[in-house]
């Protein structure tokens, strides 16, 4: 199943509509997004984010238009679109009955891969979810759920990754923990498309942003790109006050999650911060 | 990707089953309902009631009571399915390459197992109120097969009500009317104890002529033209259940 990505573009979508009933949330959107980079969709609730996400992975089918997933037509070969992709819904697609360890290895069972236990046992390490590997998942706080969502998502290795608002609802510290995943995932290759209504995070990760306004994509380009649609900077002096999450990220910052997790605390503790330095 | 369908609804069964090991109070609670009906009837309502036969009560409505088992039961079905579409693991196994019909699938063979075993509790709890075990093994298993029928075509309606329904409450709601059935029918008292309107309904529903062969097996009687009744209602609720649950599904998948 591997064979069109390296010739085009790892999703293109072309004259995309979508209807339901009366109201057209999707009226003709295109876009192409390259293989291994990170897009952003970046839209308000409602512009048709979530429908885009689903129709290209196959749980919805599109009225008009046509896009592609790894080279494979979304309503013509869904089967093969499904081998090529993962999909992190917006609410966190975890069985809560099961432990996470389970929950892993329930996935690699329905993937049909070798040894699902060291699988699982890999991720849960990656993830820093070990500790917390026989709980049940309904015990997980919402930043340890998504971890787990999203390390279910990587299982078989899809070379695509679809986010859908992959850190709504997150503490800051979990959200950064995300950004991190994300931005590990595309610099193994992994093709990530992700939705947010966030504007910080399109800027922390993405290569490209789109932007989904009233069911078509208004604009598209990398950051430094929509920046220059704006008249250029002029300076100013204002007094630099750190923002509420600055206060709130140094107050608890690396002992903010009491112990659970230290190393990954300590891990994107960091990158946190020289993020924000280079803006 | 089909030949995966059977392995992939083993697993996603075995997931399920999982779900019902870990909280064995969705089969106590199917089971303690019934219990607590016979227990009513036979040491409390039953005295009064003539059926027509000098043997206990709880001969009498045991098939009743096993119908009853089993339409509770299945509520919890639509119940985990519903759960499943709410919480996202519906999306995410459909997105999936997997055999898409195997997360269904997976809903009823485990819809199965969890009745039998809650019809298993109640059967035992009536061989503890004295319900005799005279009857043949060939008898037993024409029992368990009707019952497995029962469950598999109740089931189908509880995918349905899964599939479709837009709370919790909703998704087993449904299920109150077909616990209600076997009472107007010949589960407690003999149909010809009712007004005319009453009877005939009681008469030509389908319960009566399961519970009627049930009974009839039990009590190593002939069974009669009841069971070709009772099979042409199974079959047909079946037919028609899978149907309306698989064109449900399609729907919300597409």
């Amino acid at each position: 199943m591997a064979p069109a990505q390296a010739l085009g573009p790892a999703i293109r979508v072309q004259g995309i509509e979508k209807s339901f009933k009366d109201v057209q949330v999707l009226k003709g959107v295109d876009f192409e997004v390259a293989a291994g980079s990170i897009f952003a969709l970046l839209g308000s609730n409602g512009a048709g984010k979530t429908t885009l996400v689903r129709i290209l992975s196959t749980l919805l089918k599109p009225d008009a238009g046509n896009a592609a997933v790894h080279g494979f037509d979304v309503t013509a070969n869904p089967g093969d679109v499904r081998g090529s992709i993962s999909l992190t819904g917006q609410f966190a697609a975890v069985d809560e009955v099961l432990t996470g360890r389970e929950n892993l290895v329930l996935i690699a069972k329905i993937r049909h891969l070798k040894d699902p236990a060291a699988i699982a046992a890999g991720l849960l390490a990656r993830f820093s979810l070990t500790e917390a590997a026989d709980r049940k998942a309904s015990t997980y706080s919402g930043g340890m759920r998504r971890r787990l969502d999203i390390a279910m998502s990587l299982i078989g290795d899809p070379p695509v990754i679809f986010l859908d608002e992959p850190t709504t609802g997150l503490d800051p510290q979990a959200r950064i923990e995300v950004w991190q995943t994300v931005k590990q995932l595309a610099s193994n290759g992994t093709t990530v498309l992700l939705t947010t209504q966030y504007l910080d995070e399109a800027e922390q990760l993405a290569d490209r942003i789109a932007i989904l306004h009233q069911g078509t994509i208004i604009q598209n380009g990398t950051l430094a790109e929509l920046k220059r649609l704006l008249p250029p900077a002029k300076v100013e002096y204002i007094e630099k006050q750190p923002s509420l999450e600055d206060v709130f990220l140094a107050l608890v910052g690396d002992s903010g999650q009491a112990g659970a997790e230290p190393e990954a605390v300590e891990r994107t503790g960091g990158s946190a911060r020289s993020g924000k330095e280079l803006r | 990707m089909t030949t995966h369908a059977l392995g992939d609804t083993g697993v996603l069964t075995v997931r399920s089953l999982r779900h019902i090991l870990r909280s064995p109070d969705t089969i106590i609670t199917t089971a303690v309902t019934p219990i607590a009906l016979m227990l009513l009837f036979v040491y409390v309502l039953g005295g009064a009631i003539n059926t027509g036969s000098d043997e206990s009560y709880v001969n009498y409505m045991l098939p009743g009571i096993l119908l009853i088992t089993i339409a509770s039961g299945i509520a919890y079905t639509a119940y985990r399915l519903f759960l499943d579409l709410q919480g996202g693991i519906f999306e995410r196994f459909q997105s999936m390459p997997i055999a898409r019909s195997s997360v269904l699938w997976a809903h009823v063979f485990t819809s199965l197992a969890a009745n039998m075993v809650s019809v298993a509790v109640v059967i035992g709890a009536a061989l503890i109120m004295g319900f005799p075990t005279g009857a043949s093994v060939a008898a037993w298993l024409g029992v368990a097969g009707l019952l497995v029928l029962f469950t598999l075509a109740l089931t189908w309606i509880a995918v349905i009500a899964g599939l479709s329904a837009k709370t919790v409450d909703g998704a087993s709601a449904f299920s109150y009317p077909l616990i209600f059935l076997p009472f107007i029918s010949s589960a407690f008292v003999p149909t010809d104890s009712m007004p005319g309107p009453v009877a005939w309904f009681a008469r030509n529903q389908p319960v009566t002529s399961i519970v009627n062969t049930i009974r009839a097996l039990f009590t190593q009687q002939p069974v009669g033209g009841d069971i070709w009744t009772a099979l042409a209602w199974l079959f047909g609720i079946l037919v028609l259940g899978y149907a309306f649950a698989i064109a449900s599904y399609h729907r919300k998948i597409s």
